[in-house]
């Protein structure tokens, strides 16, 4: 009801502020959800400084290993590992309710569906230590 | 417990204020009773002049829908002495335009819920002495969404309709899946057609809360995750399989 | 759907990648693998094959999701071209150069 009429001047219309999301706790998990993303981003970024300093040569490949040591890097990749593995567990944890499957009639809870997740995450990284500290 | 409750109840009237202020009102706090008690017993003897909308006062209308510290909730089901010792704060439901004390504007909720198309599409009808049969397994697939009692609350709770108001909303989503998944239906692809764009299904970003405030558990966001994942599959279907097989 | 399935691979693969490279090595927490043994791993095309798809669809998710959240966080929908040309270029410039780096390698 845009226009107003002779009995009704108008209605009042809120403007969200740009905090909106401060004011639940649950919004701020939600923002936090979202803002994880930019971790997975910046580990791409680390991932492929590596690679580039592998393919220069074993002593920019030590240079990188070291400013990896410094506080600074340390600190930031702690808290991209808190943030990434948040955004699993958001993200395994919300997958069930995407898909429907029936079985013999009735409907896998969340659980049935949540943990494969769970269970090929921890496989999976299992393997990727392996590989990579067997050398 | 105290037997007296403060509520901070919103007031508007168009006609002379510039915007909604709260104005406060002391009411008895008996251990029965819900917000929509306080609220009528302000109308019957504190302020006569308070406008609120309800009708059934037992949950299955969805007129009630009000605001409580901040919160989406059908008012005839919030008990008052669960926010003892107060003082409890009743505001209009968030995102819609105010008409008036807590009376909300709900005619865009009413289009979005018209453009869904949430009644069976049969495209060949069946003659009219011949029944559709369903199975309970049948009935199961739908059930939940069909719970709805268009409340808005969901609508109230949900950010990103709060701010894009061209978002199509959790209920009427939820409710165009009811039907997509009812085995008598056969209008699924003319919903897709509908909701499969930026501001329908797209414009969610699985916040959650519509599922956190619905009063009936219909779990909105689940429906339209699914329904994200359907229009997928349609969409891949339609790539690989260009002239469609139905 | 990139970012479905860039979510999925985040998830499962990031937070090992994140919890060696990131803090299990530099810190000493394992012996990390040599330079040799890294570099034998990343010439394999499989692994070439492997680390592209991680950055590439990691990179679609984040710019997917951080649009929306500069979107409904900061209410800046109105520089949508801006955003979308940062989120969604950023991730193929992203990918491009992850496609470079990985084609590179001796």
């Amino acid at each position: 009801m845009n226009n107003p009429t002779e009995y009704l001047p108008r209605s009042y219309h809120t403007r969200v502020s740009t905090y909106w999301w401060l004011a639940r706790w649950a919004s701020v998990k939600f923002i936090l959800r979202e803002a994880s993303s930019v971790f997975v981003a910046w580990i791409v970024v680390v991932t492929l400084l590596q690679i580039r300093a592998l393919t220069r040569g074993p002593a920019d490949y030590a240079e990188l290993q070291n400013s990896l040591r410094s506080p600074l890097l340390l600190t930031l990749n702690a808290v991209s590992l808190a943030f990434v593995i948040f955004h699993a567990v958001t993200w395994f944890n919300l997958a069930p309710k995407a898909m429907v499957i029936r079985l013999r009639g009735k409907r896998l809870s969340s659980l049935a569906i949540a943990a494969p997740n769970y269970v090929a995450w921890v496989v999976i990284s299992a393997a990727i230590a392996w590989i990579l500290l067997r050398g | 417990m105290a037997n007296r409750i403060t509520l901070e109840v919103t007031r508007y009237n168009p006609a002379h204020d510039e915007k909604p202020r709260p104005d406060t009102y002391e009411v008895p706090l008996r251990k029965e009773w819900v917000v929509l008690d306080a609220l009528n017993y302000i109308k019957d003897h504190l302020d006569g002049s308070l406008s609120f909308r309800w009708s059934c006062r037992m949950g299955v209308c969805g007129s009630c829908g009000m605001m409580v510290n901040g919160v989406p909730k059908l008012t005839c089901a919030t008990f008052l002495s669960d926010y003892a010792p107060g003082p409890v704060r009743v505001e209009p439901m968030s995102h819609f335009p105010v008409l008036r004390d807590l009376v909300v504007d709900t005619s865009d909720f009413l289009v979005k819920l018209a453009k869904s198309k949430p009644w069976i599409i049969r495209k060949v009808e069946k003659p009219l002495d011949e029944e559709y049969f369903q199975t309970p397994e049948q009935m199961d697939a739908y059930k939940q969404f069909s719970m709805c009692i268009n409340c808005m609350l969901c609508y109230a709770a949900c950010p990103v309709y709060g701010l894009d108001s061209l978002f199509s909303g959790p209920a009427a989503i939820a409710l165009a899946q009811r039907y997509n998944l009812d085995s008598r239906d056969q209008g699924a692809s003319d919903r897709l057609d509908i909701l499969s764009h930026h501001e329908g299904i797209w414009g969610c970003t699985f916040v959650g809360e519509c599922t956190q405030v619905c009063p009936k558990n219909v779990d909105p966001a689940a429906a339209i995750q699914q329904y994200k994942l359907t229009a997928t599959m349609e969409w891949l279907k339609a790539l690989v399989l260009p002239r469609g097989a139905e | 759907m990139l970012f479905s399935a860039g979510g999925v691979v985040s998830a499962m693969l990031m937070p090992i990648h994140v919890l060696l490279f990131g803090l299990a090595f530099p810190l000493g927490w394992v012996d990390a693998p040599s330079y040799e043994h890294l570099l034998a791993l990343v010439r394999h095309p499989l692994t070439r094959v492997y680390l592209f798809i991680l950055c590439s669809l990691a990179l679609f998710h984040w710019a997917h999701r951080f649009r929306f959240t500069l979107y409904d966080g900061l209410q800046i929908k109105h520089l949508n071209e801006l955003i979308n040309t940062f989120c969604y270029g950023g991730a193929t410039l992203g990918t491009a150069v992850a496609a470079y780096l990985l084609w590179r390698i001796p």
